[in-house]
């Protein structure tokens, strides 16, 4: 049923933010009446393009066809008015308003230029329906619905605005087994209709139960297109990895650190729904990686540990005794000794206008205050000591943080934490966005100070980073740990297939290790 | 569950200003010499509907997540207006009516602008046209004073009772609500206002009018603080640039707002009920009255039952499991 002229079609289409190169000369075609999927690891480009596609950034070059002829989108209402529709992940739903409002929220129907709420309240219920929530009351306030349920508005509303491109980015990620198969009918039946689809899902089973073509992203580009039970999982996998190494990494140590207790251990961790039954432990000496997919629980196990949620369940050993961590500065006690390098440096990590002394002492205030009155002098030593340990570069430390470039920031906020000397540093994504050389050196520094019998916990998106830089990779998957690696085991291929919770079949794939400094 | 409970939890801020308020007006009647009768609803009713007609001004710009500290000076420089125009015949008393109103709707309009186009934040673009609008006030009315010719009827005529009974001003109000409040409330620009507030990311991603609804409720709110200037010169007689009276109007039209249940970070929150926080606020200062206590202690009184008022509503807070929204 295919036709001949694709319904949407991308052509050449670059974006950069900032130094990073989002998407390079990549290309898709769309065509009716086809469940099209997107598969391609963390940072593969895919988002930016269904972004592009959407009309919610522009691109900075190539040309997007709709029925063949070229479009241009300002904004999300006028790719919206050419009949493509994107389901965000909860992003665009707006929480003060009604269900029903929700979903009539473009277009409500109108009577003296004011709003029908009764034909409005049929729409909406005609709409839940189509999407299989016809449980979901129409004058409920969307901030009271769990998430799943959002999922659904989110599909409804979308289906309200007679979409002919329906694009679902992760949609089914907070969604039950029963739910899923609810709105695969759904999605079954518009494709029936000849709606074009276009899916992305890490879940590779989804994607093989739905998807009539898939097409595989790497590094900005588009780099396969097949059809749909054409290549294994394995074939799959292969073509999503395939990436230089171009980051090198300190050499780890050959013997394990052999101590009997751990300077962390956790037991039955949880905090529902996001984080389920996590149990590990971390010695001295030791950098465990967590792994796994964006958005699976990994940030949220931080900020569990950091004393940062509510709620938590399980128990939290420092040093083989239970403790209680009720706020980050409990966390960073003397007793606890913990330092969390978080993860968006610019709203948690520094306070951009104030001054690099400022910011590298403020964890250590107490430390370096005297009766409440800060010893300056033992303040500017300890900051020359942590300027010079980290090279950072900067003119001097009263000038501002934000004159620092990205990657100098980041050294700051880790240099803000080691002036406390915390045993135990956990990392939220330290290298996203920064140039490679700060790369290497911040790889070289948690190597010297689990050497120096720091426990480290380094959550990174980036798998070369968990391969070249961890003792141990705990997988996460739905806030579980779905596998624990070790030595020699983490590999990029064993990353991925527990990432994406698939049993890989066959023998080690073609690939280089990772170079050695 | 059945509609009714969703639409008793939306209503629920309106609901608790309007109980404060029967609760406090209860007890001033009560307590009042002259008791329950027509002349004491009508000077309720009278001072009631000044503030109630400026925090219904404040409601429309908190919503979006805005805050405007100028309409106390719109209020007073409608005032002074007003004093000027509101006079002669009564084709000359209508002109002057609607060129009021149009003038509170031009401040709305100035504010719009500056805050839409010029990505100011509404605190600052406020406190500074506001002060311009008060420096035109005294520029047109240095000296406290009317019009020759005021025409004294038309301002006895609303702000007296009909048949006896009902004080015009509160169905002045009424009228205001069911042509202004209601119809926006149920647009969709008016709707947008409410996405805007809630999450103005979310209300751009849906691809609501979000320029165009923020502009009309700076301009309706300008609107309504207008029309409480008008209010302001039946009573008086007169107009009066007053900066103490404009900064009161101002911060107590605030008081109202949060008192009748509406979010000041936008999304939340009924004109009703911030009516009904204009009427509870004012009864919380007659109260006091009646009970003769010296009225010293009236700002005193009204900021321990708003503190109350809000405390209750940040009550919440102690559910947030992820304390990082608390910054959020």
């Amino acid at each position: 049923m295919e036709s001949q002229v694709p319904l949407l079609r991308m052509e050449g289409i670059s974006k950069r933010y900032g130094g990073v190169r989002a998407l390079e000369k990549a290309d898709l075609e769309v065509r009716t009446g086809r469940v099209h999927a997107i598969l391609g690891e963390n940072g593969a480009g895919k988002s930016t393009l269904i972004k592009i596609m959407s009309g919610v950034v522009a691109p900075d070059e190539g040309r997007m066809l709709l029925d063949g002829h070229q479009v241009n989108f300002q904004n999300p209402a006028a790719a919206n008015a050419a009949g493509i529709v994107c389901i965000f992940q909860e992003l665009s739903l707006i929480p003060d308003l009604s269900v029903a409002d929700n979903i009539i929220v473009s277009n409500p129907p109108g009577r003296f230029g004011l709003i029908d709420r009764k034909a409005q309240r049929r729409l909406a219920e005609a709409a839940l329906a189509r999407a299989g929530g016809e449980d979901i009351h129409p004058m409920a306030l969307v901030r009271d619905l769990p998430l799943s349920r959002r999922q659904i508005i989110e599909i409804a509303r979308a289906l309200s605005r007679s979409p002919r491109v329906l694009i679902l980015d992760e949609a089914t990620s907070a969604l039950a087994a029963a739910d899923v198969k609810r709105v695969f009918d759904v999605l079954k039946r518009l494709r029936a209709e000849g709606i074009a689809l276009l899916y992305i899902s890490h879940r590779m089973h989804e994607i093989a139960e739905l998807a009539d073509d898939c097409s595989v992203f790497r590094n900005g580009r588009r780099i396969a297109t097949y059809q749909a039970g054409s290549k294994t999982d394995n074939e799959v996998v292969e073509m999503m990895i395939g990436r230089e190494y171009s980051h090198v990494f300190p050499a780890k140590p050959t013997a394990p650190a052999a101590v009997a207790t751990p300077v962390l251990e956790v037991r039955r961790l949880s905090w529902a729904p996001r984080l389920n039954d996590i149990s590990f432990s971390v010695r001295a000496g030791e950098v465990v990686g967590l792994g796994g997919l964006d958005g699976q629980g990994q940030r949220e196990l931080l900020l569990a540990l950091f004393g940062v949620l509510r709620g938590i369940g399980g128990e939290i050993l420092i040093d083989g005794r239970p403790v209680s961590i009720a706020s980050p500065r409990a966390a960073k006690a003397t007793g606890i000794g913990m330092a969390l390098i978080p993860e968006d440096r610019k709203t948690e990590g520094l306070m951009l206008q104030m001054s690099v002394r400022d910011n590298l002492s403020f964890a250590t205030l107490s430390e370096l205050a005297r009766g409440g009155i800060i010893d300056r002098d033992a303040e500017r030593d300890a900051i020359d000591e942590m300027i010079r340990l980290l090279a950072i570069r900067t003119d001097g430390v009263s000038v501002p943080a934000t004159s620092l470039s990205g990657g100098n920031q980041q050294k700051l906020v880790i240099a803000k934490w080691l002036m406390r000397k915390p045993r135990i540093i956990l990392l939220n994504d330290p290298t996203r966005g920064i140039d490679v050389g700060t790369k290497q050196e911040i790889y070289q520094l948690l190597r010297t100070l689990a050497d120096s019998g720091a426990a480290i916990v380094l959550y990174s998106t980036d798998y070369d980073e968990l391969i070249g830089c961890c003792d141990r990779v705990l997988v996460l998957y739905d806030g579980t740990i779905r596998r624990t690696l070790s030595g020699a085991d983490i590999t990029e291929r064993a990353l991925i297939s527990s990432a994406l919770n698939i049993e890989m079949a066959g023998g080690e794939p073609e690939r280089h290790a990772p170079e050695r400094a | 569950m059945k509609d009714w409970r969703f639409t008793l939890a939306e209503q629920r801020g309106t609901l608790t200003a309007l109980a404060i308020f029967i609760a406090m007006f209860t007890l001033y009647v009560a307590n009042h010499p002259a008791g329950f009768t027509a002349n004491v609803v009508q000077t309720v009713a009278n001072k009631g509907v000044l503030l109630a007609l400026v925090a219904m001004a404040q409601t429309l710009v908190v919503l979006t997540s805005g805050i405007d500290l100028s309409v106390g000076m719109i209020f007073i420089l409608s005032n002074c207006v007003a004093s000027y125009l509101v006079a002669g015949s009564a084709m000359a008393t209508t002109f002057g009516v609607v060129a009021v109103i149009a003038i509170g709707a031009l401040c709305g309009a100035i504010n719009a602008v500056i805050v839409i186009f010029g990505r100011l934040q509404p605190i600052v673009t406020t406190i500074a046209t506001g002060a311009v609008y008060f420096g035109i006030a005294l520029w047109i009315r240095p000296f406290p004073g009317a019009s020759d010719n005021f025409n004294s009827d038309f301002a006895d005529a609303l702000t007296g009772k009909l048949f006896d009974v009902v004080p015009t001003s509160v169905v002045a109000l009424i009228g205001v609500v069911v042509v202004i409040w209601l119809p926006f409330q149920r647009s969709v620009l008016g709707r947008t206002a409410y996405a805007v507030g809630s999450s103005e990311l979310a209300a751009y991603m849906s691809g609501m009018p979000i320029r165009r609804a923020k502009f009309v409720a700076y301009v309706l709110g300008g609107v309504l603080a207008a029309m409480g200037g008008l209010f302001l010169t039946f009573f008086t007689y007169s107009g009066e640039a007053s900066v103490a009276n404009g900064n009161t109007y101002t911060l107590y039209s605030i008081a109202a707002v949060v008192l009748g249940g509406v979010s000041l970070f936008g999304g939340r929150g009924s004109a009703v009920g911030a009516i009904f926080g204009a009427l509870a606020f004012r009864a919380i200062g007659d109260l006091l009255f009646v009970f003769d206590v010296d009225p010293l202690w009236q700002p005193l009184f009204q900021g321990v039952v708003l503190l109350l008022a809000v405390s209750i509503g940040s009550a919440r807070l102690f559910q947030v499991r992820n304390r990082l929204e608390l910054f959020t």
